[in-house]
């Protein structure tokens, strides 16, 4: 099946500065996909040359199977971008500027799309209202909105919920998973690693403009060399002799203990149990995107692929 | 064509918005101009043999109001998105260079042509100004007003901040403009001055524009229309250039 979007041999500089260094990526049609690294990294230069906002020194870059440079209205026709600026017209007012989006991207009349799309954003009372008058979260909508108006097969968003409230962050994800259960691909960028973690499929991570990591969520964090473990806090603070090949750690009155299987903290248990020793805290420690992310941007060089 | 018709809409949609600072406006300062140097010279100065200044005058303020709008809204229209950043939402669009390039260009045009429009309509209750070549006034005004369109988009373009554009303002198209002989024919000049005056492009416009109302000029006009139109040629071309190398625009 042809990709979403291909990425290959990427490369740019800013001055002195290299953004990217031979990037080579391939998103499938229908993923749910994250880009993820630190400032810096070249996360949001990957999508500006995407979306052509920003030309690569060397590479090609392709949208659904169209050049972006030399195929761009075919390309961008199928790709919607939600920018990390919060970028507004104050013109206009919210349903305008979406009127108007959709017509630059050749659709004229698109009342029903556009009033659906206020909806589900939950912009409704603020339809009429100009775009100067709107907090930065409804300012946020309007940009995911705006992305949505021609119904792009791709979809990118870079950062869209920083500065975002709860109650925001989880609806526009329920939308944003429902786009992707009805076909669309979904390319974002986060710096909330959890979101990443639980929506996401597959996930890239940049570093110094390279990627480091490309692999499924679930695989990245399988491959971690920290397992998983029980940190406890115990009356008295002293561990049984049976535990003690289990221990990595024992300060500030907290003992941790390594497992293989969930099935071993019954055995912990037990032997607290039998040595009279009171269970004051525990906690489970179980590996997540971001000891991945740690351990990634901490042993650079290493590439994966 | 709907994408580049929405951005043509769009762009007239804006400065209507704030139609009383982008038309009203430059309308009453234009006839300001025109209250001050009647005030002043009417008695002493006569243009053409039979024409009286005002009525030379007028034409000439005309043009001048509808070109300097035309440059005003196209290069404040791009520096403001720029600086904004919503021109984003342009650049992302699939809408063609060629689209981009003419809706900016016609929008800036109406709204010159409708600055211009409204000077001459007041001054008709006053004055008693000829029209005896309607078509070379129209053709000019309309080539005149998409040269400095163009010549707006590429301001706004180029500048930055908004620093540079005033510096773009003030040191090419108002010397141009002035010099260019709104004020006065080229004939009263001494010689060099008027050897430099015949440089400058924008003394074509006003010049062709003039004839259309007293069928004289300094020049002939089809000469005029030549080098306007071979200006408007070039400075077309190296905008829509810009446009499709993402020039200032994509990085």
């Amino acid at each position: 099946m042809q990709p979403a979007i291909e990425v290959k041999h990427v490369s740019k500089r800013f001055g002195d500065v290299c953004a990217l260094s031979g990037i080579d990526l391939e998103i499938r049609a229908g993923e749910f996909f994250a880009l993820l690294g630190p400032n810096g990294a070249g996360k949001t230069t990957l999508i500006s040359i995407i979306a052509g906002l920003t030309l690569a020194d060397s590479g090609t870059v392709s949208v659904m199977g169209h050049n972006v440079i030399t195929q761009y209205r075919q390309a961008r026709q199928s790709l919607g971008v939600v920018p990390q600026e919060l970028v507004f017209d104050p013109f206009f007012t919210v349903r305008e500027i979406l009127l108007i989006q959709s017509g630059y991207y050749g659709i004229k009349h698109n009342g029903d799309w556009v009033d659906e799309i206020i909806e589900r954003l939950d912009l409704t009372s603020k339809a009429n209202a100009n775009m100067r008058a709107l907090s930065g979260g409804m300012k946020r909508r309007v940009l995911v909105a705006q992305a949505l108006v021609h119904k792009p097969p791709v979809i990118i968003l870079d950062e869209p919920t920083a500065g975002v409230d709860v109650e925001l962050r989880q609806s526009l994800w329920d939308f944003i998973r429902q786009l992707n259960q009805n076909g669309h691909t979904i390319v974002l960028t986060t710096h909330y690693l959890d979101e990443a973690e639980t929506l996401c499929n597959r996930v890239a991570m940049l570093k110094d403009g390279k990627i480091v990591a490309l692999d499924s969520t679930r695989n990245m964090i399988g491959k971690l060399p920290a397992g998983k473990s029980v940190r406890l806090r115990l009356l008295p603070d002293t561990l049984p002799a049976a535990l003690h090949t289990l221990q990595l750690s024992h300060t500030g009155g907290m003992v941790e203990l390594r497992i293989d299987t969930y099935a071993q903290v019954e055995l912990i248990l037990s032997a607290l149990r039998s040595a009279h020793i009171e269970i004051l805290e525990m906690h489970l420690q179980q590996p997540d995107l971001e000891d991945v992310f740690v351990n990634m941007m901490r042993n650079s060089g290493n590439e994966v692929t | 064509m709907t994408g580049f018709f929405t951005l043509l809409y769009k762009e007239l949609l804006r400065f209507w918005k704030v139609g009383f600072q982008t038309i009203v406006a430059p309308m009453v300062s234009t006839l300001l101009y025109l209250l001050i140097f009647f005030h002043v010279l009417e008695a002493h100065v006569e243009a053409y043999p039979g024409v009286a200044y005002t009525a030379f005058l007028i034409p000439g303020l005309v043009m001048m109001a509808v070109i300097q709008n035309a440059f005003a809204n196209a290069s404040s229209s791009m520096i403001q998105s720029k600086i904004s950043g919503n021109i984003v939402f342009i650049l992302l669009s699939p809408l063609s260079y060629h689209a981009i390039f003419f809706a900016y260009i016609i929008a800036s045009i109406v709204r010159g042509l409708l600055v211009g429009l409204g000077v001459y309509w007041v001054t008709l209750f006053f004055f008693d100004i000829p029209l005896a070549q309607p078509v070379w006034s129209i053709l000019f005004v309309v080539l005149g007003s998409a040269i400095l369109s163009a010549l707006g988009l590429i301001a706004g373009i180029w500048a930055d901040k908004f620093d540079q554009l005033a510096a773009f303002q003030n040191f090419i198209i108002l010397p141009l403009t002035f010099l260019s002989g709104v004020f006065y024919t080229i004939h009263s000049l001494p010689a060099g001055w008027q050897y430099f005056s015949h440089l400058n492009p924008f003394f074509y416009m006003i010049d062709g524009f003039r004839y259309g109302f007293f069928g004289v000029s300094d020049i002939s006009p089809y000469i005029s229309l030549l080098i306007v139109a071979i200006c408007l040629v070039a400075i077309s071309m190296l905008t829509i250039r810009m446009l499709k190398t993402g020039y200032k625009l994509r990085h």
